[in-house]
């Protein structure tokens, strides 16, 4: 909509301005428009009835009476960080504290869209206290912490919000940018800790696993093929034929192969590539696999969005002098990249779940725990409650993403032509 | 001093043009002086549009020279680039960016090519959406104004490099009828102030009151170039005359 009204000084003529009408719905009348507005509706309303009906009455007894919770909370260390050395969980617990500290503060002190995500994780995190799973009053104690520290932390950043002019709170979000920079660098020490050192002890990274495993590996992954994607479609649009047939080559070889083939590949075929006495652990392995594989569909993704900028936008940048770099990196890839935000998302969560391939590299991610604990003979058989379990995390965590990026969008869109 | 004395700024001597095997610039010869107004007009697909796009090399011009303030067009990237920071343009479709504020599209170019400071640049990009009237939209996005105050911004945006030359393509076409006014009268006054302009248009009030020379175009030749009176009152080509009753009788 074009806001013209402001600017022609209109509304001095005799005309009033009218609220729209408000329409009241009451609960009949939503159902009739909703559900029966049409023989066909009516029929498919009963028909899903009819579904949930069935559904809800082989799956709610069985979930409710029959299915052997217990299973989860006595895996539940196992599920979240495999065997991660017990003596050593501080670090893990530490890394979760830094990160919801920094994420509160950050969603105080900026806008909406941190702010949703730190009540959703923040949701997330009261739900998981109050349900269930929690073995022991310490985890309890620890996990209700991190929710105090994240909405603590959010109002911290609201109050410097409210309390400090505006300019004066450039420094702090400064410094919280400078926080989120080197968190990886602090994550990473951390978990991996500095073999030699006496403060650290190393934890070797064959002894990480589970739901701490697919995070790092989906997180490392994301951080680092999203800019080999984007230079990736950079290359195929260039106009040195050397480079660009390059990127063809990588882009079309990559996805001609199944993502398997490719985890094979890194895990047998890295060494050769690299000079003897080398060894590079299973986790490098699996991340270089999933990044270069990843890197080739975010490629076509920004493609897509680099040939939807209309060449006005080109010509309009060059007219103003702007280099070839400076066109493509002001001009060009913020709108292309724009308009890719759900395909690129969407590229993302397949990710995300793909890592639980790893089973071949061979590494022990949350699932491959989760099937490695259903195949114990101890607990005889709780498969359906495990995978239930597993698949709520997984999809907890990609609808996290899918909705953020559909949020994002709508932030990023304003006042879009 | 008279217009017509002042020393050259673009001289472009026998441009030829084409796309493919279609003819589009047929030997192009017309130099342009210091603060001169030229209005080129001419029927569609007469090749106006491609010879303004020559200028500032958005189209390659393969035959003939193009020299534009003592710099000629070559192939050499330094000296295009030059010279696309000494001109200005304004498209048809206007081109803003649509994802940065007015602000941000006018400073854009001042910060990244002249190097100019932010608080700087944001002073210029003030007295220039002052001076096209609409300072009050300048924390907006060019998707919530009107064609006129996006075509507006255009030019101011244009102007923040403080260009030598402004070359104008219809920059009225795409605009509703009430908004063509608002546009010209910011063209008019730039006029006024002494900038060279070349003004593809075909508002020919506008061109009658404000060029010094209008020059008319067909089938990628130069056919007629006159002062408006001389141009409207006495044409000497059929082609112009043909091309002035069709377009002065609706």
């Amino acid at each position: 909509m074009t806001d013209a009204r402001a600017d022609a000084g209109a509304q001095s003529y005799e005309g009033e301005v009218l609220p729209p009408p408000t329409v009241r719905v009451g609960p009949l009348r939503w159902l009739r428009e909703n559900l029966f507005s049409s023989w066909w509706n009516s029929l498919l309303t009963v028909g899903a009835l009819a579904l949930l009906y069935v559904v809800g009455k082989g799956v709610l007894p069985w979930a409710l009476a029959e299915a052997d919770w217990a299973v989860i909370p006595a895996s539940l260390k196992l599920l979240l960080v495999g065997f991660y050395p017990e003596g050593e969980l501080w670090r893990v617990w530490t890394v979760l504290f830094l990160v919801l500290g920094l994420l509160g503060l950050s969603a105080g002190l900026w806008g909406k869209l941190l702010r949703e995500a730190a009540v959703i994780v923040g949701s997330a995190l009261l739900v998981l206290l109050g349900v269930l799973l929690l073995a022991d009053w310490g985890e309890r104690l620890r996990v209700g912490g991190l929710a105090l520290t994240l909405f603590g932390g959010m109002g911290l950043g609201w109050l410097l919000r409210l309390r400090v002019a505006p300019p004066r709170q450039r420094p702090w979000k400064r410094v919280l940018i400078l926080c989120w920079f080197f968190l990886p660098v602090a994550v990473v020490l951390l978990l991996g800790g500095i073999p030699g050192s006496g403060l650290l002890a190393g934890v070797p990274r064959t002894q990480w696993g589970g739901l701490l495993l697919t995070f790092a590996l989906a997180v490392v992954s994301i951080v680092l093929c999203f800019p080999l994607g984007v230079l990736l479609a950079l290359g195929r649009q260039s106009s040195l034929p050397v480079i660009r047939w390059a990127a063809i080559l990588y882009i079309e070889v990559i996805r001609g192969v199944p993502l398997v083939t490719v985890l094979f590949m890194a895990s047998l075929m890295l060494p050769l590539f690299l000079p003897s006495g080398w060894r590079v652990d299973n986790i490098i392995r699996a991340i270089t696999a999933f990044t270069l594989f990843t890197a080739a569909y975010i490629a076509e993704n920004v493609r897509g969005g680099l040939q939807a900028i209309p060449k006005g936008q080109i010509e309009a940048a060059q007219a103003l002098g702007l280099g070839p770099v400076l066109t493509t990196f002001l001009v060009v890839l913020p709108q292309a990249l724009r308009a890719v935000i759900p395909a690129n998302v969407g590229q993302f969560i397949s990710l995300f779940k793909d890592t639980s391939l790893v089973f071949i590299v061979p590494l022990m991610d949350f699932l491959g725990i989760a099937l490695d604990i259903i195949e114990n003979p101890k607990w005889g058989g709780p498969a359906r409650e495990m995978l239930l379990f597993v698949a709520l995390v997984y999809w907890f965590f990609t609808y996290f993403m899918s909705h953020m990026s559909r949020r994002l969008e709508r932030a990023l869109g304003v006042g879009e032509r | 001093m008279a217009k017509n004395e002042r020393d050259p700024i673009i001289v472009a001597e026998d441009v030829h043009k084409w796309f493919g095997n279609f003819h589009a610039l047929r030997g192009i010869s017309l130099t342009v002086r210091r603060g001169e107004v030229v209005v080129i007009c001419g029927p569609s697909g007469s090749g106006k549009s491609t010879f303004i796009r020559t200028i500032n090399r958005l189209e390659e011009h393969q035959r003939g020279r193009i020299v534009v303030d003592g710099i000629e067009l070559t192939n050499d990237l330094r000296n295009i680039e030059a010279i696309r920071r000494e001109i200005g343009m304004v498209f048809q479709q206007f081109n803003l960016f649509p994802h940065l504020t007015v602000l941000q599209n006018i400073t854009l170019a001042p910060i990244w090519v002249r190097k100019m400071r932010r608080s700087e640049a944001e002073k210029l990009a003030m007295e220039l959406l002052e001076r096209v009237g609409i300072p009050e939209q300048a924390h907006k996005y060019p998707g919530q104004l009107s064609g006129g105050q996006q075509q507006r911004v255009a030019i101011a945006r244009a102007l923040a490099m403080q260009p030598k030359i402004m070359l104008f393509d219809e920059p009225t076409s795409a605009l509703d009828p009430e908004m063509i006014k608002e546009v010209l009268d910011v063209m008019r006054e730039l006029a006024r102030s002494g900038m060279t302009m070349i003004v593809v248009t075909h508002e020919m009030g506008f061109a009658r009151e404000v060029a010094d020379r209008i020059v008319f175009f067909d089938e990628g030749r130069l056919v007629e170039e006159a002062p408006p009176e001389e141009f409207f009152h006495n044409p000497k080509h059929e082609r112009t005359k043909l091309f002035l009753s069709q377009i002065l009788q609706h």
